[in-house]
């Protein structure tokens, strides 16, 4: 928060102590009840979760996290398998964002001439809008068939002794599409943050690297990114955290149920989010309708926790640099 | 740069050329980064168009759709745009005010230790995945009672609420102290100097925020998914019962097998995101023209 974000205390007490009127009390009393809603709010929704998945957890316990298969049958359920596809998806989306991200960033703060600057950043960022059941339409409709075509048989002729590009997919869903469709929702967050933190750069240091001969790639590299480098740590977080806990565009692209742990990316998997959009009201037991709720309580923990760890990321990093930036 | 690398200082013609070589290739990744950036977009937005706008027509506003339809009846999504507008209007209606609420306590009211708190709740809440919020409002009002158009609100507005507190707070905290100062010392209570004062100072502001976050869930399938998606025939108003809304309507189409459905998934797709850019796109430029005028009314 800036220099302008607290209200000052004179303005905030002008008498000191005087007594309070009932308008005072009825406005300040609104709003802080109102403050409080949130955080009750907050706590209602882990409530209700672990209320919601208390049967699964008493049936299954912790063990339901290490378990792999989903056997509606057999009332037997375990979250590996979509605990399995969300890492892969996400950490996946996260290995093709950041550089293209960090790219597009380093481009709009150091290389863009003037004029295009304002058109990349808007053009990027209206990326940012675009509903994730759009970009899952396309994913579906545009981007598999492409990817099932020429894409996934290319890597699989080049690449196709590292297990990872195994045989491509016979419809163009599966892990890989879900990447590619993660990765363009992703984007658009991490650029979007490592572009502010680019440009807070102070002027001297970048000066001080050009004056002393360095190139502008080896300014970049000795300056701008080892001065924000906690703060590009926090926007991946971030951009990590959208990618775990989307769940429509995965529905949409990462294909029909695979109940096992395969290496070959262009296979059909499920993630955590995606296996609760597609299936939560397919549930045919009490038990299982309680297991995709225990899932949706995993993808909180995960997601609070991603969260957790930007926070304190960004707020070490802005200790750090309380003293250099003034 | 370390001592072993200033050892290669024999020869510096040589290792000039290396080192601008790299810069060049680091430049010219840059630019295709950024090109790649801008190319996702054009081709995401140009694919809608191209095969969204060539279905638009009247019908597609007009009529309800009728799942099954055996004969080649022209099909429309009346009832999902319907739906759409009361899912979307009543979630605002919940979230505006307490989302304004808490950014004036926040802002105006409380103390140090209790405003970060809040803060944190709010990135917190900003932080969970629309999927959890679904399977919490199917948990609240859901379970047992079954679905219905004010639950797809509810979940909606638990979303919306993160998004118009923290912009109203950034917008509160640009209205000058002075004017706060100003309002106090003619002697009017706080509760007039804030609503009467503040408030309106910051008004445009708040309402870009609002109207973003209104951009944000208008497409938001998720938690809809969950506690609002198993509906009936024909255009319908009333939110007790589940009405279909615009982005479960696509999420639906866009799995059919047919080709009339996935014509209407990519007009619907159009008519969304041109309506989400248009919005959004306004909203971005009030929001710079109002802060423009907070900032020179600060000065």
């Amino acid at each position: 928060m800036s220099a302008l974000g607290t209200t000052t205390d004179v303005a905030r007490r002008p008498f000191g102590r005087r007594r309070a009127r009932f308008g005072d009390v009825l406005l300040q009393g609104t709003a802080g009840v109102a403050a409080l809603g949130a955080a009750v709010l907050l706590g209602l929704i882990a409530w209700q979760l672990v209320r919601g998945a208390r049967l699964s957890l008493s049936t299954f316990g912790l063990g339901f996290v290490g378990d792999v298969g989903w056997d509606p049958v057999h009332l037997h359920f375990g979250a590996a398998t979509f605990i399995y596809g969300t890492a892969v998806t996400s950490f996946g989306a996260l290995l093709i964002a950041t550089p293209l991200a960090l790219g597009i960033a380093l481009f709009v703060s150091e290389l863009s001439p003037s004029w295009l600057r304002g058109p990349v950043t808007a053009l990027v960022e209206t990326l940012a809008a675009v509903p994730s059941v759009i970009i899952g339409l396309w994913g579906i409709l545009v981007l598999a068939p492409l990817l099932r075509d020429h894409v996934e048989p290319e890597l699989h002729s080049v690449l196709g002794f590292i297990p990872l590009f195994g045989p491509p997919s016979s419809v163009g869903t599966g892990y890989f599409t879900a990447i590619v469709v993660l990765t363009i929702m992703i984007v658009p967050i991490i650029s979007s943050i490592a572009r502010e933190l680019f440009l807070g750069v102070p002027h001297e240091l970048k000066e001080g690297a050009l004056a002393l001969g360095a190139t502008r790639w080896e300014m970049v590299r000795g300056v701008v990114l080892p001065y924000t480098r906690g703060g590009v740590a926090a926007a991946m977080i971030l951009g990590l955290g959208r990618a775990l806990g989307e769940a429509i565009a995965v529905a949409q692209v990462i294909g029909a149920f695979n109940n096992s742990i395969g290496k070959n990316l262009f296979a059909n998997g499920n993630t955590l989010g995606a296996w609760i959009a597609l299936q939560f009201l397919n549930a045919a037991s009490a038990l299982e309708k309680s297991s995709l709720i225990y899932l949706g309580l995993i993808l909180l923990v995960f997601s609070l926790v991603v969260n957790l760890v930007a926070q304190a990321i960004v707020r070490r990093s802005a200790r750090r640099l309380g003293g250099t930036s003034g | 740069m370390s001592a072993a690398e200033l050892g290669s200082f024999r020869r510096p013609k040589d290792r000039l050329r290396r080192r601008r070589a790299v810069n060049l290739c680091m430049e010219l990744l840059g630019w295709l980064a950024a090109a790649l950036g801008v190319a996702l977009l054009v081709i995401l937005l140009g694919s809608v168009a191209r095969r969204g706008a060539s279905q638009l027509s009247l019908d597609l506003f007009t009529k309800s759709y009728v799942p099954y339809a055996t004969t080649n009846v022209s099909q429309g999504l009346a009832n999902a745009f319907v739906g759409s507008l009361v899912v979307v209007g009543i979630a605002t209606a919940m979230a505006l005010p307490f989302g304004i609420l808490v950014a004036i306590y926040v802002n105006e009211f409380a103390p140090r230790a209790v405003r970060n708190g809040v803060n944190f709740v709010l990135d917190m809440l900003n932080g969970i995945p629309a999927i959890v919020i679904g399977v919490f409002v199917y948990g609240l009002i859901v379970y047992g009672r079954g679905q219905s158009a004010l639950a797809g609100s509810f979940a909606l507005a638990v979303i919306m609420l993160p998004l118009v507190a923290r912009s109203t707070i950034e917008v509160l905290a640009l209205v000058p102290d002075s004017l706060r100062e100003a309002a106090l010392g003619i002697g009017s209570p706080r509760w007039r100097a804030t609503l009467g004062i503040v408030v309106p100072q910051a008004l445009g502001g708040i309402l870009t925020g609002a109207t973003l976050a209104v951009a944000r869930v208008a497409g938001e399938t998720a938690p809809l998914l969950l506690v609002d998606s198993i509906v009936g025939q024909g255009t319908q108003w009333s939110p007790r019962i589940a009405l279909q809304t615009v982005p479960v309507a696509i999420y639906e189409l866009s799995d059919s097998p047919f080709a009339s459905d996935q014509a209407l998934a990519w007009a619907a797709a159009f008519v969304l995101i041109v309506s989400i850019l248009l919005v959004s796109l306004t909203a971005r430029w009030l929001a710079t023209r109002s802060r423009r005028k907070l900032v020179r009314a600060a000065r």
